[in-house]
């Protein structure tokens, strides 16, 4: 995917919708700030859990620390990528593509992707992060 | 073998038939092993173990401990963590045949002296805190937390409220927000103001009637006293709710401020951090708390008591005590270390400890500043959080290059990474123990590394036998047990096929 045609959340996370299909992964600006990663916990994101904007639903963990994972939209939970769960250094090989974590059946996508950044916000807040 | 070399392992040193101890000839009968040993309790091959000589093993663990970085051999500048000098007299006395050599089920007659002890040092700890109710038996600053969460939730219950939530700030120790989970709350994460102080408007909106308890580090994990304090503990007693104080940087203030003064109904002690208590290994450790007098009846049992003429006792009377949270009466050797420490600083040594531990922090922020920002301003407590964000986006060096360089440079690392509020987070405690000349020189290792070669930066440290530890391996494939390979050892210095994990 390109990374220009994504929405981003503060917290690094990214989302494409596609007709009914909303694939959700983290950037590559957070693999680089999380570093080496150890394993992922998606107990929180089984297909058929319904996740609200904002909700935490996952743990990623790296050798610096660990970190919540936030759902950008609200929708129905349909598949959990099994590379990623099965090797969690298959999201750094690939943040943008194969290494999405989620995708969901989005509830109320087109109001709540207007709240989220474009990728010149995204990358205008993460240049002033760095600062 | 040279210090930089790595040392080889036991199993690799072995030599079939090298013993520390040759047995003389057998000048008794021989009896057969079924007759000894019936052969259903024998294993069916004796164990692998190493065969050597004395000097193998003594030079094996004599290198291998000249490996480890210690206060004792090293400035030790880890945040949080307050890796000062404990003075060896603490160690000398606690080691005294009368104390070291008590056991707990001595009648209490014969145990006044270190009842006395204890009981002198509860109100040295209430005197300290003021608060003047202490229990000395959790095993741990964790441990100290739960207990007193759990204090706290027996008082309500006690008084018929239901309150289900304490609220954490987001700059606090890993352990709060967990130890509130274990005492049967909901951890509520507060966010931080970009001061790096309690965002007050965060914490109003999350002060709902459900709040039992805040639980506050102040000063806190960046190292600043939150002045807004006074303010926090009024809205928490406003709503009936209680203002707890983790006191892991208690060496900032000690003397200086009584958390009781500040509105706090109960905290913890970490005598390993303020009272020279021993560090790590895994403990034992001691996490006595104090709390407001009437808190004092749900303390756990047995506190030490004294009667009217004069003797001491263990008080196992007191009905609405929560229990015990430790066998006996916790970790009595670091408390007798923490007794000698407060009696022999007496208070205006206490007084002096939070001051040079305040002076030597400042000193050492304003000597590298220039070249690792502090973001949360350019004074602070005991300790200061500098940010490695410049270098790591001009250079590409990051906090944890800096860290593994300082190895070199014969100093340990600061803490790295935390607090999760800034970002290449390099957390900095000097302590009080250190001398102006030893701040110093770890300064002018910090600026020579932030001159460095990134390319060199990315492989130190350059000076110890392992560079860096493969820590994704390390998590996710532990090699919790070594079991010695069938093959025979050869001569060769390969190590790779002579050794296999297994699990």
């Amino acid at each position: 995917m390109d990374p220009k045609d994504l929405k981003y959340t503060p917290s690094h996370e990214w989302v494409k919708v596609d007709g009914d299909v909303a694939t959700i992964g983290i950037s590559a600006f957070a693999v680089e700030q999380l570093t080496d990663l150890i394993m992922i916990d998606l107990a929180k994101a089984k297909p058929g859990t319904t996740l609200s904007a904002g909700d935490p639903f996952g743990e990623v963990e790296s050798v610096k620390s660990v970190n919540d994972l936030y759902a950008p939209i609200s929708g129905e939970v349909i598949e959990v990528n099994p590379a990623v769960e099965a090797n969690v250094a298959a999201i750094g090989e690939d943040p943008f593509g194969s290494g999405w974590i989620l995708k969901l059946r989005p509830s109320n996508a087109e109001a709540e992707l207007a709240q989220l950044l474009d990728y010149d916000a995204y990358q205008k807040k993460i240049a002033e992060d760095a600062h | 073998m040279l210090k930089k070399d790595q040392p080889p392992l036991l199993f690799e040193t072995s030599r079939p038939g090298r013993r520390i101890a040759v047995a003389p000839p057998l000048d008794v009968p021989e009896r057969p092993i079924d007759d000894l040993i019936p052969a259903r309790h024998r294993a069916d091959t004796p164990p692998p173990l190493p065969e050597l000589g004395e000097l193998d093993v003594v030079r094996h663990y004599t290198n291998l401990s000249s490996f480890n970085m210690a206060i004792d051999a090293n400035f030790y500048p880890l945040g949080s963590c307050t890796m000062k000098y404990n003075p060896k007299r603490n160690e000398r006395l606690a080691a005294l045949p009368g104390l070291a050599g008590l056991h707990p089920y001595q009648d209490e007659s014969s145990i006044q002296g270190m009842l006395q002890l204890l009981s002198e040092l509860q109100e040295l700890l209430g005197e300290i805190a003021g608060l003047p109710a202490v229990s000395l038996q959790p095993a741990a600053g964790a441990q100290g937390e739960l207990t007193a969460l759990m204090v706290a939730a027996a008082a309500f219950r006690d008084r018929g409220e239901r309150r289900t939530t304490v609220l954490v700030p987001d700059s606090a120790h890993g352990t709060n927000p967990a130890s509130a989970q274990l005492a049967g709350f909901q951890a509520v994460t507060v966010k931080s103001d970009a001061r790096g102080l309690v965002d007050l408007d965060d914490f109003r909106a999350k002060l709902t009637d459900e709040v039992g308890v805040f639980m506050i580090t102040n000063p806190n994990t960046v190292g600043l006293f939150d002045p807004q304090i006074g303010t926090i503990a009024r809205w928490l007693h406003d709503r009936g709710a209680l203002l707890y104080l983790d006191g892991a940087n208690m060496n900032a203030i000690l003397g200086v401020v009584r958390p009781g003064d500040m509105g706090v109904d109960l905290m913890h002690y970490n005598p390993h951090k303020t009272f020279s208590g021993p560090h790590g290994g895994g403990g034992p450790g001691a996490g006595p708390i104090a709390v407001r007098d009437d808190l004092a009846p749900y303390l756990p049992s047995p506190v030490v008591g004294r009667r009217d003429d004069g003797t001491f006792f263990l008080d196992h009377d007191r009905p609405k005590a929560i229990g015990r949270v430790r066998a006996f009466f916790g970790n009595v050797g670091v408390l007798v270390r923490a007794y000698c420490y407060i009696r022999s600083q007496g208070p205006e040594g206490l007084k002096a400890v939070a001051q040079h531990a305040v002076l030597n922090a400042n000193y050492l922020l304003a000597l590298v500043k220039h070249a690792y920002p502090v973001p949360m301003g350019e004074r602070c407590m005991h300790e200061f959080v500098a940010s490695a964000r410049a270098l790591a986006r001009d250079r590409g060096v990051r906090a944890m290059d800096i860290g593994k360089r300082l190895i070199d440079y014969g100093f340990h690392a600061p803490t790295v990474y935390f607090p999760l509020i800034v970002s290449e987070a390099l957390m900095i405690e000097p302590t009080e123990t250190e001398s102006r000349e030893t701040l110093e020189a770890f300064a002018r290792a910090l600026l020579a590394i932030a001159e460095e070669d990134p390319d060199l930066l990315h492989r130190a440290p350059l000076t110890t036998p392992i560079s860096r530890p493969d820590e994704v391996a390390a998590a996710k494939r532990p090699v919790l047990r070594w079991s010695p390979s069938p093959v025979e050892p050869s001569a060769t210095s390969d190590r790779g096929p002579r050794t296999v994990p297994s699990f």
